[in-house]
């Protein structure tokens, strides 16, 4: 097979990962703030939920969730979706179990946080929202930061699973064009792909950390 | 004018009695020593008068306000969220470890208060936030972040972040146990300047000479009771059996 074919074609699953990636952070990074409130909440009903939605997405394989948010419609409720659902299933299946990854990685932030500071902030008169956001939050981020960059590390490799339902990615392409042009030339490819998107993921990772360290 | 008035104060961790029914009073202008060994509920009464602990029974006022009464069964009432926001402006907290935010630069520290709860204009309480820092002696530190800053630098940068909120009252926790003797001096001589402005505060501390030179009151407590208080020179020469002991180990030292 013609090289050039080959690139364009690896070229469009490149940017379908890339697409996957940026759109499961886009959503599951605020979705896990939602639910470690759940998590973290007086309330032990929500407590409860929260912390079973989290124990299902942790417990189960990424790629049965992917399968079950794509066939789960027609199966369980006989709705026919057109094929431009399959993009949406995967970010809703990588999103919602990201958000539970995240969301552990939230907590173990915010309970490492000492109270001095809580009770700081409320006998300065912030109320419970500004103390969060103001205080809080931003202090959490830079303590978590080495663990997000793991979480986000793997997303781009989990990106692939999007292949088990048939989902045009970097990695089901490069598959195809293995199989068809009988060579090993364009896994070698994705695998470079991989390489450098997470190499870039860790240098920016590790610029924002570099940029947070102006306090300790 | 009585700034703080706290009547039959109860505080229980479990079944433990932390505080049992306490009654201080402090007027405008006075600077009370809250003294006395360790564990013998003084912080925790300082917790229940800045509202971070919640009371079994008794009256917390400010100003004549009611923050949290008691009735007759025995039912201890807050008040509502709003009268106790009012309530809050009232006094600040100085804390034993600082408690300063470790993201925000000296000045952001002093500043995001007044600015975001108080929603006091900026140029105005930068002015007044300079101000406080000459005041501290810290005129050159408002770009440094708390970790760049010694122990001693840190507390008085935490009791500008109290003072920039012009409270009524002033709490100190312990200031100057986090600190060495030399930077504990620095302390004191600043809580002493405040006392001089006629600032009327409230100090929890185990400085002996500091609470009988710079207090007008002092309080002595044991085991959740205030066992004596008064002017400090009646005080410190009580003939109070336990009060010699306690004031004695420390002569002895």
């Amino acid at each position: 097979m013609d090289i050039v074919v080959m690139l364009a074609k690896l070229a469009e699953g490149m940017a379908k990962s890339v697409g996957i990636f940026g759109l499961t952070l886009l959503f599951s990074l605020p979705l896990g703030l939602v639910v470690t409130f759940g998590r973290m909440s007086k309330n032990g009903v929500l407590r409860n939920i929260t912390k079973f939605y989290i124990s299902v997405m942790r417990g189960t394989p990424l790629m049965l969730q992917l399968m079950v948010v794509y066939f789960g419609p027609f199966y369980l409720f006989g709705m026919k979706l057109s094929t431009s659902y399959r993009f949406i299933a995967v970010i809703i299946g990588f999103a919602l179990n990201y958000a539970a990854y995240f969301a552990e990685i939230y907590r173990s932030g915010i309970e490492s946080m000492p109270t001095g500071q809580y009770e700081a902030a409320r006998l300065l008169g912030y109320s419970r929202i500004q103390c969060f956001f103001v205080i809080i939050l931003p202090q959490v981020i830079k303590r978590i930061l080495p663990s997000v960059t793991n979480e986000v590390i793997t997303l781009v490799k989990d990106t692939s699973l999007a292949f088990a339902i048939s989902e045009m990615e970097m990695f089901n392409v490069a598959k195809g064009l293995a199989a068809a042009s009988t060579s090993m030339v364009p896994l070698v490819i994705a695998g470079v792909f991989y390489y450098i998107f997470n190499f870039l993921v860790a240098f920016v990772m590790e610029f924002i950390e570099k940029k947070l360290n102006y306090y300790r | 004018m009585n700034y703080l008035e706290m009547k039959n104060v109860k505080k229980n961790f479990g079944d433990l009695e932390v505080i049992k029914d306490i009654s201080l009073t402090v007027r405008q202008g006075e600077v009370v020593a809250v003294i006395g060994p360790s564990g013998s509920g003084k912080s925790t009464l300082l917790r229940c008068a800045t509202l971070l602990e919640s009371m079994d029974g008794g009256e917390l006022s400010y100003l004549g306000e009611k923050a949290v009464y008691t009735d007759n069964d025995g039912k201890v009432t807050y008040a509502g969220a709003d009268e106790l926001r009012k309530i809050r402006s009232n006094f600040g907290l100085v804390f034993q470890n600082f408690n300063l935010f470790p993201h925000f630069s000296v000045m952001k520290n002093i500043m995001d208060a007044p600015v975001r709860v108080q929603k006091r204009n900026k140029k105005e309480v930068y002015e007044e936030a300079k101000q406080l820092l000459d005041q501290m002696g810290l005129s050159d530190k408002e770009n440094c972040y708390p970790y760049q800053l010694s122990g001693g630098q840190q507390q008085r940068v935490s009791i500008a972040r109290a003072l920039a909120l012009k409270p009524k009252v002033l709490f100190f926790d312990e200031p100057t146990s986090a600190l060495d003797p030399e930077l504990t001096g620095e302390i004191l001589k600043v809580i002493k300047d405040l006392a001089a402005r006629h600032m009327t505060m409230v100090i929890v501390t185990h400085e002996m000479n500091f609470a009988r030179n710079v207090a007008n009151h002092v309080v002595f407590m044991e085991n959740g009771v205030i066992v004596e208080q008064g002017e400090p020179e009646v005080l410190f020469n009580s003939t109070n059996p336990r009060m010699k002991d306690f004031f004695g180990k420390f002569h002895e030292v």
